[in-house]
C-alpha cells in the first residue's frame, strides 16, 4: 500500500465505510435483479458526489477538490471491492479529458457540472470490440459528427460523451443524434453501441496530438484500480474460505498445496499493487505517465485474471454457484480485461514505448 | 433379436459397415443433420421431436448406442473393430448417437459389473434404449472431494431401507428418473460403512431444489431425503461395499471428463480459424497481433501434445492390459486446456466475446460466454485438479506424507 498522507487517509476510509455499510455486493444484486440497462441508481452516485467523489481530479476553481489520482484511485478501488456500479469512473476519465484538454470556456461549462454529480460522461473510442486507438473512422464535419462506438461504458444515462474522431477529441452531448444499442455483457453492467449521426460536436483543442493517450492511460490506470480492489476482495474471500472449509476432517487452508498456492497469489497481488499505485502516481507526478499506465493495466489483467480463475476453483462447487459472489468478479475481470487495452494490446504497447 | 446381433459380432467388416449405412439411411432423419445429442445431455426436460423420438428408438432397437454393451441386456453387443465402424459411419452421416446421459457414461458400465442378474435385466436395457434417465447422488454440503465423508443415512428396516439427508450437485436431478446413490449405512466405519443405492426420483420423501450456476442455467440440483423408502433389493452389490463400486464408477466418469471423450467433441471451430474470422491478418494471412498470434500457436501445440497423449494412454492401457500411468495426467490436462481455450476465445473476440444475451450476438457467441463459465466447473468436479495431483504425486510417484 502507498504511503498515503493523512487527506488520503480519510478520504479511503471514508470510501472503505461507505462501500461496506452502504453499498455491500447485495445493493449490486438488486441492481441486476432490476434490469435496467442503466445498471446504476442516481441516488447512490448522487450519495457519491455529495461526498465529493465525482470531483477528485477536478481544479478547486471548477468545482472539484484537486486531491489528484491517486486519491481518485483509493475510492475506486473500494468500490471495485464490492462491486458497486456507478458512472464515477466512466465520469472521472471522461472529465480528465476536459482538464486536459479544453478551454476555458469548455472547462467553465462542463466541470462544475460534473464535480456535482450533475453531469454523467464517458469516453467513447473503440469503434470494434478490440481497443483499438488507432483505427478510428469516426469524423466530424460542419460541427457535426458522425460514427459508431461500440461497447461504451456507462454509456445508458450518460449526458456527455467524449468522442474520438479521426482528428481529435469532442464534446458531445447525448440528445440529437445520438442513438444507444444496449450490449448485454456477461457483467450485467451499463455498455452500449453508441451512433453518433449528425449530433453537435465542440472540439477539445488545448491538449495537444497525444491528448487521446494521455486520456487512455488514465482511462487504464483507473480501470486498473477497480481491478485492484476486485483482486484484493477475490484473494480474502478465498483466504477465509480456505480457514473455514473442511474437508478430511481438517481446514482447507492446512494442506500446504493450498498454502503454496495462496502465498503466489499474495506475491502477485503485491505485485498489481505496486504496478497500480505507481500508475496514480506518475499521473500525479506527470513523469513516464504512459509506461506506467501500461504497467500498471497489464498487471491488473495478468493478476486479475488469475486470481479470479483462482478464486472460483478455491471455493470449489459452490464458487460456480450465482449464490457466492466470486462468480460475479470473474465476469467482471473480463470485461474490464478487455476494456482500454488487453493484454496483447498492453505488451506490444509497453515494446513501443520503450523502442523495441 | 439377438440373432441379428449375434451376426453384427462376427461378421466381416466390409459386410457391417454395409449394413450399417442401409440402416443410417433408413433410419436417420435429415433434419437431425450435425445435430447434438440433446437428449443425451444431462441438461435440459426431456422434450423431444419426432425425429428425435424415431432416431432414438431406431438405434436403441438395436442396442447400437451402446454399442459395445452385451446384446442380452438390450446393448448392440458389437466387438470394438464393429464399435468403430459403427461410429465413422455415423461420423460421416453426420449423426449423432442418441443415447447417452449418466446412465451410459457411468451408472451403466459400473452395473455391468457389480448388479446382480435382475437387477442388470431391470436396468441396463431402458439405458441402452434411452428411455430412463439416471443422475449422480455421491455429493453433500460437506463430502465434495472428502466424498467418503458422506454422511447421507439408510437405516435397515427389514425389507427396505429408510433413506435421510442431502444430496447436492445432483447434475440433472429435476428430470432424472433415477438416482444412483452412495449412502451410509454404518456409521461405524468411515469407507466401509457406505453402500451404493438407487432410489427413484419420484419417490415419496425425494425433493430437489435447482442451484443457479455463474452461468445463469440450473442443471444442478440440491436433492433432500426425508424418510425415503428404498427397496432392499436397489442395493448394488453387498452393503458396505459402495466405496468400491462408488469409485468404480468415478474412474468410468474421469475416463468421458478427460479429454479423450468429450473435451474433444467441445472443441469446435480451430482458434486460428475463429481468430482469421475476428481480428486482422496481415497480407501473408497472419494473424496480425503477434502475441495473440504466439498464444494460439501456444495452445494448440499443446493441444495437439494433449491428443498425442490421451492416444498414448490408450495404446499403453491396451498392450499391458491395464490402466496406463499416464492416463492419470489426462483429466487434468485436458479441463486445464478447455478452460484455456475457452479463455483465449474471448481475448480474440474481444467484448463481442463477452456477450450475455440480447442484440448484437450471435448464438454461438452468446453458447461460448456460457460454456466458458460452466466450463469452470470441470477442474472440480469428477475429483479437482488438486486431488489429481494428490493422486498422482502418492499413487503415481510414491510422494507420502511425512507424518
Ligand atoms: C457443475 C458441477 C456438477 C457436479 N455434478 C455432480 C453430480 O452430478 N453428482 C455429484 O455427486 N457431485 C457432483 N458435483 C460435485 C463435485 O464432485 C464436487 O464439487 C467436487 O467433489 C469438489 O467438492 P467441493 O465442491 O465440496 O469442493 P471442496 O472439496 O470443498 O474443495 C475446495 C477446494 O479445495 C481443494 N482441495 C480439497 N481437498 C484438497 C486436498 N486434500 N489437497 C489440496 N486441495 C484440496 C479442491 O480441489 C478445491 O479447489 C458437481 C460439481 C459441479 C461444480
Amino acid at each position: 500500500m502507498a504511503v498515503l498522507n493523512e487527506e488520503q487517509t480519510m478520504l479511503r476510509d471514508m470510501a472503505r465505510e461507505w462501500t461496506t455499510n452502504e453499498s455491500p455486493v447485495t445493493e449490486w444484486r438488486k441492481v441486476r435483479a432490476s434490469g435496467d440497462p442503466q445498471a446504476w441508481d442516481a441516488s447512490v452516485y448522487a450519495t457519491m458526489a455529495e461526498m465529493g467523489w465525482a470531483g477528485i481530479i477536478i481544479p478547486e476553481e471548477h468545482g472539484g477538490s484537486d486531491f489528484g489520482w491517486l486519491s481518485a484511485g483509493l475510492v475506486v478501488e473500494e468500490l471495485g471491492k464490492t462491486l458497486t456500479a456507478s458512472p464515477l469512473i466512466a465520469t472521472t476519465i471522461a472529465a480528465s479529458a476536459i482538464v486536459l484538454g479544453g478551454s476555458d470556456a469548455q472547462k467553465a461549462e462542463w466541470l462544475p457540472k460534473i464535480a456535482s454529480g450533475e453531469v454523467v460522461a464517458t469516453l467513447a473510442v473503440d469503434e470494434s470490440p478490440r481497443h483499438a486507438p488507432s483505427k478510428i473512422e469516426t469524423t466530424v464535419s460542419g460541427g457535426t459528427i458522425s460514427g459508431t462506438k461500440k461497447f461504451v461504458h456507462e454509456a445508458h444515462g450518460a449526458h456527455l460523451f467524449v468522442v474520438a474522431a479521426k482528428d481529435g477529441l469532442y464534446l458531445v452531448p447525448s440528445g440529437d443524434g445520438v442513438t444507444l444499442h444496449d450490449r448485454k455483457l456477461a457483467d450485467m453492467r451499463n455498455h452500449a453501441d453508441v451512433e453518433f449521426a449528425g449530433a453537435a460536436a465542440d472540439k477539445l483543442t488545448d491538449g495537444g496530438d497525444d491528448l487521446l493517450d494521455q486520456v487512455l492511460d488514465r482511462a487504464r490506470v483507473l480501470t486498473a484500480c477497480e481491478m485492484l480492489g476486485m483482486a484484493q476482495q477475490v484473494f480474502d474471500t478465498t483466504l477465509d474460505y480456505l480457514k473455514q472449509r473442511v474437508q478430511f476432517s481438517q481446514v482447507l487452508s492446512t494442506f500446504q498445496a493450498l498454502q503454496h498456492r495462496m502465498a503466489d497469489l499474495f506475491a502477485d497481488l503485491a505485485l498489481m499493487r505496486s504496478a497500480v499505485e505507481g500508475g496514480l502516481q506518475a499521473i500525479d507526478a506527470g513523469f513516464l505517465t504512459s509506461q506506467a499506465a501500461t504497467i500498471a493495466k497489464a498487471e491488473a489483467n495478468r493478476v486479475l485474471h488469475q486470481l479470479s480463475r483462482e478464486g472460483i476453483q478455491l471455493h470449489g462447487g459452490i464458487g460456480m454457484t450465482d449464490e457466492y459472489d466470486v462468480g460475479f468478479y470473474l465476469k467482471r475481470a473480463r470485461v474490464l480485461e478487455s476494456s482500454f487495452g488487453s493484454t496483447g494490446f498492453l505488451k506490444d504497447r509497453y515494446a513501443r514505448l520503450s523502442d523495441y | 433379436m439377438a440373432s441379428q446381433k449375434d451376426i453384427d459380432r462376427t461378421s466381416d467388416p466390409e459386410t457391417f459397415r454395409q449394413e450399417v449405412r442401409q440402416f443410417i439411411a433408413e433410419n436417420f432423419p435429415d433434419e437431425l443433420k450435425s445435430k447434438g445429442n440433446a437428449l443425451a445431455a444431462v441438461e435440459g426436460p426431456a422434450t423431444e421431436t419426432a425425429a428425435q423420438k424415431s432416431w432414438r428408438e431406431a438405434m436403441g432397437s438395436r442396442g447400437w448406442g451402446t454399442p459395445t454393451w452385451p446384446a442380452e441386456y438390450g446393448g448392440g453387443g458389437l466387438s470394438r473393430k464393429h464399435a468403430a465402424i459403427l461410429n465413422e459411419e455415423l461420423a460421416k452421416a453426420k449423426a449423432h448417437n442418441p443415447i447417452g446421459g449418466m446412465g451410459v457414461m457411468m451408472f451403466g458400465p459400473t452395473l455391468l459389473e457389480y448388479g446382480s442378474e435382475e437387477q442388470k435385466r431391470e436396468h441396463i436395457p431402458p439405458i441402452c434404449r434411452g428411455e430412463i434417465r439416471w443422475c449422480q447422488g455421491y455429493s453433500e454440503p460437506n463430502a465434495g472431494s472428502d466424498l467418503a465423508n458422506l454422511q447421507t443415512m439408510a437405516e435397515d428396516k427389514g425389507d427396505h431401507y429408510l433413506v435421510n439427508g442431502q444430496k447436492t450437485w445432483t447434475s440433472g436431478g429435476q428430470w432424472a428418473d433415477k438416482c444412483f446413490c452412495l449412502v451410509r449405512t454404518d456409521r461405524s466405519d468411515k469407507h466401509k460403512g457406505i453402500s451404493f443405492l438407487l432410489i427413484d426420483m419420484d419417490s415419496p420423501g425425494v425433493e430437489v431444489r435447482p442451484i443457479q450456476m455463474i452461468s445463469g442455467m440450473s442443471p444442478f440440483c440440491e436433492t433432500f431425503f426425508d424418510d425415503v423408502k428404498v427397496p432392499k433389493e436397489n442395493l448394488v452389490g453387498e452393503e458396505g461395499q459402495g466405496w468400491t463400486i462408488g469409485k468404480r464408477l468415478l474412474q468410468h466418469e474421469r475416463t468421458n471428463l478427460s479429454g479423450g471423450g468429450s473435451m474433444a467433441r467441445m472443441m469446435g471451430a480451430s482458434l486460428a480459424d475463429i481468430a482469421k474470422r475476428y481480428v486482422e491478418t496481415d497480407s501473408d494471412g497472419r494473424i496480425a497481433d503477434a502475441v495473440l498470434r504466439d498464444r494460439i500457436a501456444d495452445f494448440e501445440i499443446r493441444w495437439n501434445a494433449f491428443l498425442l497423449t490421451a492416444r498414448r494412454a490408450a495404446q499403453e492401457s491396451k498392450a499391458q492390459g491395464g490402466v496406463s500411468e499416464i492416463s492419470s495426467v489426462l483429466k487434468k490436462v485436458g479441463t486445464k486446456l478447455g478452460q484455456e481455450r475457452a479463455e483465449l476465445t474471448i481475448e480474440i473476440m474481444g467484448l463481442q466475446g463477452l456477450g450475455w444475451e440480447g442484440e448484437g450476438f450471435t448464438q454461438a457467441e452468446l453458447a461460448g460466454v456460457r460454456g466458458w463459465l460452466f466450463g469452470k466447473a470441470t477442474t472440480i468436479y469428477g475429483g479437482s485438479t488438486e486431488i489429481q495431483n494428490n493422486i498422482i504425486a502418492k499413487r503415481v510417484l510414491g510422494m507420502l506424507d511425512h507424518q
